[in-house]
């Protein structure tokens, strides 16, 4: 819904909440569902509301639960019957300077100082420690805000006395705490207030009349951020940029004007400007997001315009480079299925209103940021929160080069006889282990994103997928894969569990950037090695239809299992019986198991 | 700004706010008169009036208004 879309108008969807809500929950459109615990520090009705208004369009349904005011921490140190029922997904801690209970007194020393703030501290730690331990999920926290006023001016920030000293330092242990644990995320509320303008965020007039933390109107500002972190834990962040060139990513128009004219580079300042976005495009790909072009323009004029020596981006940084004068909506769309990606993970750039309403039109689900002039590019991308963070694998930095190695065996496949020769000529290598510690962030990652080779599509959170690989009625296998192009990282991800003699799939799913390289006859190869070895007879293979998983509607068929039952939705249970003479399927990997 | 207009205007907030098209208020129109109008849909309420004339009430006016009467008297008293 474009009104939700930044930059949204705050006050219209404040406003408009109950209506839009209704909109949402009316456009037919399948959403995961999530429960999702929002203890606050403060009055937290709208940020909820707003909240709810942001996931529904990321495709996530919330179910909430919201502590009575300020009952933070009582909710999650003590028993508390409600919030185990409510058993949350995901908890979101909204706490505030408003909840700092203690600040140092002028007269304090240093190391009295210093045991406030770990007193300070261990207040939230042991929450969090708590809350983890009696609920195993993600964690978002509020970092702190500045106050809205400073006793000691200037001094305020470098003085062991002052608060906004404190609150740094009160933060930095907060951070430290997120980076030792993966489960935990900083809601960066002092960024966001800044951003905002903190005179306005922090006006006391919303605290003394109704005990908010920050102004109403910042309400949705702040409950966008907090959805852009839950989709992406959810695995619901855009994978790639689709960009134009001309007046996009540089000044000026290259089949017109000539590569050597172009605005780019130090010489002038709208060259500078587009400097500065090329540059930030460059650390996206660094994170791993896909940098792709569309460009009306004779390719040769394109690659001249790419190859300019001042520009920062070189051909090399690109996945795709489509320069022609087909319609954009149809190159967007081929971008897709090369890159073998859903639409809906696209981001589309261009100066142009025209190729934008073409595209936001034709294509569904493709976002269409409205940039406006050039100097405001990297803001609208940068906000709009398409690609927040919240871990990094080596899979991510690694992800265009992959897809180009991809590209390469393609080309490289028309040049054999026979598949099998070419799959032969690939010399590939595969690791298929139980889960291990180095991958479980990839490994929950996948379960999250995978949406077309996925039989049975459930979400794992990281959490869970650590405590699973600890509990030995389990059988968890992933599978890594490499050729002499690169290596492809974690491609696929089973996950079992044994009743008696039976092993029942409760995942079975692959990534399709290694489709038909034969990757599933070799999970399946160590998946029956993996049960012989612990007396499992059978295995029962499930599958639920989505919208998006129809591709492995006759997988387990393929894999040599038998069908014995189908439901009225298209769903299908399968068996498989493990037999003593089994015999290798997968002849072209060649294969290392644990 | 006539108190007809500053009405019309107003109705239509509070039809925004709590989607209700129906909604007709007038001087005497308090809280218990609106389903919905709970303290928590108050403040949106206040801040979606605010916005709508482009004025800011004070603390002290939020606290003491007692019925949509009061809040047109200050509504009216801020715009032109």
């Amino acid at each position: 819904m474009r009104e939700l879309e930044y930059p949204f108008d705050s006050e219209y969807i404040l406003k408009k909440a109950k209506s839009i809500k209704k909109a949402l929950l009316a456009d037919g459109s399948s959403r995961i569902r999530k429960k999702i615990a929002v203890l606050g520090g403060s009055t937290t009705h709208d940020i909820v509301k707003v909240l709810e208004l942001f996931l529904l369009h990321y495709g996530i349904e919330p179910q909430f639960y919201e502590s009575e005011y300020a009952q933070y921490w009582q909710d999650a140190m003590f028993d508390n019957a409600e919030l185990k029922e409510f058993a949350p997904d995901m908890i979101y801690i909204h706490t505030s300077n408003r909840n700092v209970q203690e600040y140092p007194e002028l007269s304090d020393t240093a190391e009295t100082v210093e045991a406030l703030l770990d007193k300070s501290y261990r207040h939230y730690e042991v929450m969090w420690d708590k809350l983890q331990e009696s609920y195993h999920c993600p964690i978002i926290q509020n970092n702190f805000e500045y106050p809205f006023y400073r006793l000691l001016g200037n001094k305020e920030v470098s003085d062991i006395h002052g608060r906004i000293s404190f609150l740094n330092r009160l933060n930095e242990r907060f951070y430290r705490y997120a980076r030792e644990h993966n489960h935990f995320y900083i809601n960066d509320i002092n960024y966001l207030s800044a951003c905002y303008g903190l005179d306005k965020w922090a006006d006391p007039f919303y605290w003394h009349m109704y005990k908010y933390a920050l102004c109403l109107p910042a309400v949705p500002a702040l409950s966008f951020n907090i959805a852009n972190i839950i989709k992406s834990i959810y695995g619901k962040n855009k994978k790639a940029l689709v960009l134009d060139l001309d007046n996009t990513l540089w000044g000026g128009v290259v089949g017109d004007d000539g590569a050597e004219n172009l605005e780019i580079g130090q010489e002038t300042s709208m060259g500078q400007v587009y400097s500065e976005f090329q540059g930030y495009l460059k650390r996206q790909k660094d994170i791993g997001i896909m940098l792709n072009i569309s460009s009306k323009n004779e390719e040769e004029n394109a690659m001249a315009g790419l190859k300019h020596p001042d520009g920062t981006l070189k051909p090399e940084d690109f996945v795709l480079i489509k320069a022609n004068w087909e319609p954009k909506s149809n190159n967007v769309a081929k971008i897709a299925s090369e890159l073998n990606i859903m639409q809906d993970s696209l981001v589309f750039v261009d100066d142009n209103p025209a190729e934008r309403e073409i595209v936001r039109s034709s294509l569904q689900g493709v976002s269409v940021p409205e940039v406006t002039s050039p100097e405001q590019y990297i803001r609208i991308l940068d906000h709009s929160g398409f690609f927040e963070v919240t871990s990094l694998s080596e899979d991510d930095r690694l992800r265009s080069e992959m897809y180009k190695a991809n590209m390469e065996r393609k080309k490289e496949q028309e040049s054999f006889g026979s598949y099998e020769d070419y799959l032969h000529s690939l010399d590939m290598k595969g690791v298929i282990k139980p889960f291990e510690s180095l991958y479980m962030a990839r490994i929950a990652q996948l379960t999250n994103k995978s949406n077309q080779f996925n039989l049975t599509t459930r979400r794992y959170t990281q959490a869970e997928i650590e405590q699973i690989a600890a509990d030995s009625s389990y059988i968890t296998l992933y599978g890594k894969l490499e050729d002499k192009f690169g290596d492809n990282g974690v491609v696929s991800v089973l996950i079992g569990h044994r009743e008696g003699g039976l092993l029942h799939m409760d995942l079975w799913l692959m990534s399709c950037r290694v489709l038909k390289r034969d990757m599933e006859y070799a999970m399946l190869d160590t998946l029956v090695h993996t049960c012989a070895k612990k007396g499992i007879g059978g295995i029962k293979g499930y599958y639920y239809p989505t919208a998006k998983n129809k591709m492995v509607e006759n997988f387990y068929a393929l894999m040599g299992f038998k069908l014995e039952k189908t439901d009225e939705d298209g769903s299908t249970v399968w068996y498989y019986e493990i037999e003593a003479d089994y015999a290798n399927k997968n002849k072209v990997i060649k294969v290392v198991e644990a | 700004m006539t108190r007809e207009a500053a009405y019309e205007k107003l109705n239509e907030v509070f039809r925004d706010v709590f989607d209700d098209e129906e909604i007709v208020v007038n001087d005497s129109t308090t809280s218990s008169d609106i389903e919905d109008w709970d303290s928590l849909e108050h403040i949106n309420l206040v801040s979606a009036v605010e916005q709508a004339f482009g004025i800011k009430f004070s603390m002290g006016q939020v606290v003491t208004m007692k019925n949509v009467g009061e809040m047109v008297d200050i509504i009216l008293g801020q715009v032109d």
